[in-house]
């Protein structure tokens, strides 16, 4: 037996790096076979054939796929921005108000989105929207706005959960407190809870973004002529076969999600400093 | 004597009262937290409401400052029924037990916040603040967040914090619980000092009885949901009305024994406990036969090493434990009776003379004065 | 009487409520019963591309329910499979992602200070980049002329490629992937919160390390464990991008089979019906987890209080 000096209950050492080690490995082999062969001179995954950045430049070329992001980039933002507006509202009445009627049914509703197959949610509200389109004469047909509803539903669930979290840890004090100096409710939220639950709404903000940006089924079922957006249309091509330009796409976003990852990280630590 | 000073729980309506309130309830489905509470503050005093985790007291605190709806009766503030306002309607101002200063503003903006809601203007606020910081000698650490101050020193803030808006009322939750027990007792005569200077009416609730005699002017002792007696601290120490509150605060050695002599000067008491019977000085409104409970502080016991004189008021015993506490001395002596009392002799008095050791036969003696008959 | 009826609201606090309340009845509520009442409705030409539920012409009010759809689905044993399939998937996904995600949590909650931060970030991550793009990858390395091959046929241990691509396992390789820090996250915040001093506890009775974490770390890790789980298995059912990329022609998942009634055979009130049993089907794992949230976050709130 190994006289390793250690507490008995201390999880054993080589367990502990062999499993980490293969579940990390696991996670980021794909990421990182997308990021090398994004430099691959070839189009094949086959083979090295040289260091190019040929697939960026095609992709700087490519119009269709440009344009997806683009519509991609501005869906994704206004659905962010909703879903962390509207998932902070919610997540305050979780937290904060007492069982009302009716209290079961709304927390099912935002936590449905959370588990439910997309196929479902996509479905259902393109038949609403449709439905709604014969009977009130709106919405004419789909596109855009109608993206961005169904995202913002779909995200609204995640930032509400981050949101409820941090509310339920805040040490309600500071808002009675603050009652106590005399403000009134609502000056209380947006000048004593807000600016204390910040991180966490920034959290879901970007995890909102992060979410309709990746989306392939909603954004498919709710589209209009016009308005395809970049993961319906990566989706599309792939389909048919290995498209590298796609690499050099997945290597600038990882690049970009990991820069944004570690900002919030930090931000959320220094919260942490500051005290609950 | 206690059923006058039982009485002293003020009901009526008086000019001096700052806070009064009426048949106070406050019921969470089956469970009721506090229980038809009537009190009356008067101005300028300060008050502290004592009992343990869970008696109601927090929950009466929260309903004095608005966090807690009246299940029934009412709340009166100079007059005013303020019941149904909000928190932040009311002209009063709490300072938590976590303080709960906001951690994302400096001192000076923690305490100009209530002065904004009021809607106070600019140099005002300034002039007012640093006040309030000059009082609590904090003005070098305006500019200072929260989590850079320590202890104390948020403890002043928040005290600034509250008194800055000069509320008609100050309330006090558990204010030393989150201080170090060093500091505790000189941070207690400050925050007496400058309640006075400024002569806020003052309502506290705490755990600690030392923190509450040592602060408040009259006291109250709470327990499950009821105010079991109210008056000053010495009052509800020599005089405590029920076996609760006599055990609640400090301690004591409780006898119970049936009346023997009852006369209107006079009364005999005889107990299992002890060998000779107990003298009370005074009459009772109990009547012969009757079963009662007396207390007898441990500091009242002359521990001596031989016999009194007399029939009454004394008991012989051997000594159990001693044990050495700086001023004072604490015995532990088993009576003949099997019962074990305290007594405790000042450090003064053991110079004079040997000291009884463990083991040693000694007796316990008592003035007649000394003997508290308890109502309940 | 309006004015007290609107103070009676205002006090009650439902213009707090509402709002957030409305957008989720509207677009969730509301298409979900659309798509009830769709899935008993018939095909039809124009615009909606399906029959009325309620007809009123001639003084005579119709009701119609069609259960075309739900009859094909009962007797087609093609739908039946495909159920079957798609539950027995997730059911092995959910699997693997308790057998590679667990021993990941577990060491990751054990793990001190700043390094566990460190390795929950690397945990987060991948979560964060798209996941279209990292399922994209896996069919570059899983293909028959792609990386994981060519490295098998370099290292000389076979000598013609595996048959992944397009069958089931390179699905199921998929779906663990994406869907194990789904499993990984709710469980660590279990696992992190439990007390050592539970553990220590143990030990000092006598406990070796095994039995302790068989008698206190895998009980008290259990409402983690269910939550992950419910996590991965429910979307895992209705999966549609992964089996699509991944997956052969003989792959069988929901998913897929609403998708292509729905986009190519156009049969709105079929998707629909389809969709409707799927949501039935998938009610039991729900409540399971709605009620493990319930009883976690009762407990909670009484620990803090």
């Amino acid at each position: 037996m190994a006289a390793m000096q250690r507490a008995p209950n201390a999880p054993s050492r080589v367990g502990r790096i062999s499993t980490l080690t293969l579940g990390y490995l696991f996670l980021y082999i794909p990421i990182l076979t997308l990021v090398v062969f994004s430099f691959n001179d070839s189009s094949m995954m086959t083979s090295w054939t040289g260091f190019s950045l040929r697939w960026y430049v095609a992709l700087m070329n490519d119009q269709a796929l440009l344009r997806a992001a683009s519509l991609s980039l501005q869906v994704a933002f206004m659905t962010a921005t909703a879903a962390a507006a509207l998932g902070t509202w919610a997540g305050y009445i979780v937290a904060r108000k007492p069982m009302f009627k009716g209290f079961g049914l709304y927390v099912g509703l935002l936590t449905a989105p959370l588990v439910i197959p997309e196929v479902v949610l996509g479905i259902s509200l393109l038949l609403l929207f449709v439905e709604m389109g014969s009977v009130f004469g709106w919405p004419g047909e789909r596109g855009l706005l109608t993206i961005w509803v169904g995202h913002t539903t779909l995200c609204l669930a995640f930032v509400t959960i981050i949101v409820q979290s941090r509310i339920r840890d805040l040490d309600r004090a500071y808002e009675e407190a603050a009652l106590d100096l005399g403000a009134k409710p609502l000056h209380v939220f947006f000048t004593i809870t807000l600016p204390l639950i910040a991180p966490a709404i920034i959290s879901g903000w970007l995890l909102a973004f992060t979410l309709s940006l990746d989306d392939v089924v909603i954004a498919s079922f709710l589209s209009g002529p016009g308005s395809t957006l970049l993961s319906p249309e990566i989706f599309s091509r792939v389909r048919l076969g290995l498209k590298p330009e796609v690499n050099a796409l997945a290597t600038i976003f990882v690049v970009i999600v990991g820069v944004f990852v570690v900002v919030v990280n930090r931000l959320q630590r220094k919260q942490e400093t500051m005290g609950p | 004597m206690s059923d006058a000073l039982g009485s002293l729980t003020s009901f009526g309506a008086d000019a001096d009262d700052c806070l009064r309130m009426v048949d106070l309830t406050k019921i969470y489905g089956d469970t009721v937290a506090v229980q038809s509470v009537n009190l009356s503050i008067k101005r300028g005093e300060i008050f502290a409401l004592l009992g343990s985790s869970g008696c109601g007291k927090s929950t009466l605190l929260r309903m004095l400052a608005g966090f807690e709806t009246v299940t029934s009766g009412q709340i009166f503030l100079e007059g005013e029924d303020i019941t149904q306002l909000p928190p932040y309607k009311r002209p009063i101002n709490m300072m938590f037990q976590s303080y709960a200063l906001f951690p994302h503003m400096t001192v000076e903006a923690n305490v100009a916040f209530g002065l904004k809601q009021e809607g106070v203007v600019q140099p005002e606020i300034h002039e007012r603040v640093f006040e309030a910081l000059e009082l609590v000698q904090m003005s070098p650490y305006a500019r200072r967040k929260p989590h850079q101050l320590s202890g104390g020193q948020q403890q002043r803030v928040a005290l600034a914090r509250s008194l800055v808006k000069r509320p008609k009322l100050l309330l006090l939750d558990e204010p030393m619980s989150a201080l170090d027990k060093q500091i505790r007792r000189n941070t207690q005569i400050e925050l007496v000092r400058i309640i006075e200077q400024l002569g806020v009416t003052c309502f506290m609730v705490t755990h600690d009885q030392e923190e509450a005699m040592t602060m408040a002017n009259r006291l109250g002792v709470m327990t499950e949901g009821q105010i079991k007696q109210v008056g000053t601290p010495q009052d509800v120490y020599a005089f405590p009305n029920s076996r609760f509150v006599a055990g609640f605060i400090g301690s004591t050695n409780l006898f119970s024994g049936t009346i023997t002599i009852d006369e209107s000067d006079h009364i005999v008491i005889e107990s299992d406990a002890l060998t000779r019977p107990l003298f009370v000085s005074h009459g009772v409104s109990e009547p012969l036969g009757m079963e009662i409970s007396v207390s007898l502080r441990p500091e009242r016991l002359q521990v001596l090493r031989h016999q009194p004189d007399g029939d009454f008021n004394w008991a012989h015993g051997m000594v159990s434990h001693m044990a050495w506490m700086g001023s004072y001395a604490l015995y532990q002596i088993r009576l003949d009776s099997g019962k074990t009392v305290e007594a405790s002799v000042p450090s003064l008095l053991l110079t004079q003379a040997e000291p009884p050791g463990i083991d040693d036969e000694v007796y316990v003696s008592w003035h007649h004065e000394a003997v508290t008959v308890l109502t309940s | 009487m309006i004015g007290s009826f609107f103070s009676r609201l205002k006090q009650s606090g439902f213009w707090v409520i509402a709002p957030p309340y409305a957008w989720l009845v509207l677009f969730l509520l509301v298409p979900f019963l659309l798509v009830l009442k769709i899935s008993v409705a018939d095909l039809n030409f124009g615009i909606p591309p399906y029959t009325s539920l309620v007809d009123l012409s001639d003084n005579v009010l119709t009701f119609t329910v069609h259960l075309r759809g739900y009859a094909l689905l009962f007797s087609d044993s093609l739908y039946l499979m495909t159920y079957l399939s798609s539950i027995k998937m997730a059911a092995i996904t959910t699997v693997c992602c308790i057998l590679i995600g667990y021993p990941m949590a577990y060491y990751i909650a054990r793990t001190e200070g700043s390094l566990r931060h460190l390795l929950l970030l690397a945990v987060i991550l991948p979560f964060w980049t798209s996941l279209l793009l990292r399922v994209y990858a896996w069919v570059g390395i899983l293909r028959n002329d792609g990386l994981l091959n060519n490295f098998l046929i370099w290292m000389g241990l076979i000598d013609t490629p595996l048959e992944i691509y397009r069958t089931d396992l390179a699905v199921y390789i998929g779906l663990v992937y994406a869907y194990l820090p789904f499993f990984i996250l709710p469980l660590y915040a279990n696992l992190v919160k439990l007390d050592a001093r539970l553990l220590d506890a143990a030990y000092d009775l006598g406990a070796s390390p095994v039995r302790a974490f068989l008698a206190v770390t895998l009980p008290l890790s259990l409402p983690g464990v269910v939550a992950g789980a419910m996590l991965v298995f429910i979307p895992t059912v209705g999966e549609y991008v992964i089996p699509e990329m991944l997956g052969g022609a003989d792959t069988l998942m929901m998913g897929r089979v609403m998708w292509s009634e729905f986009f190519t055979n156009a049969d709105w009130p079929m998707a629909s019906a389809v969709t409707v049993i799927m949501v039935l089907i998938l009610l039991v794992p729900l409540v399971v987890l709605q009620m493990n949230q319930k009883r976690s976050f009762l407990s909670e709130t009484k620990g803090g209080q």
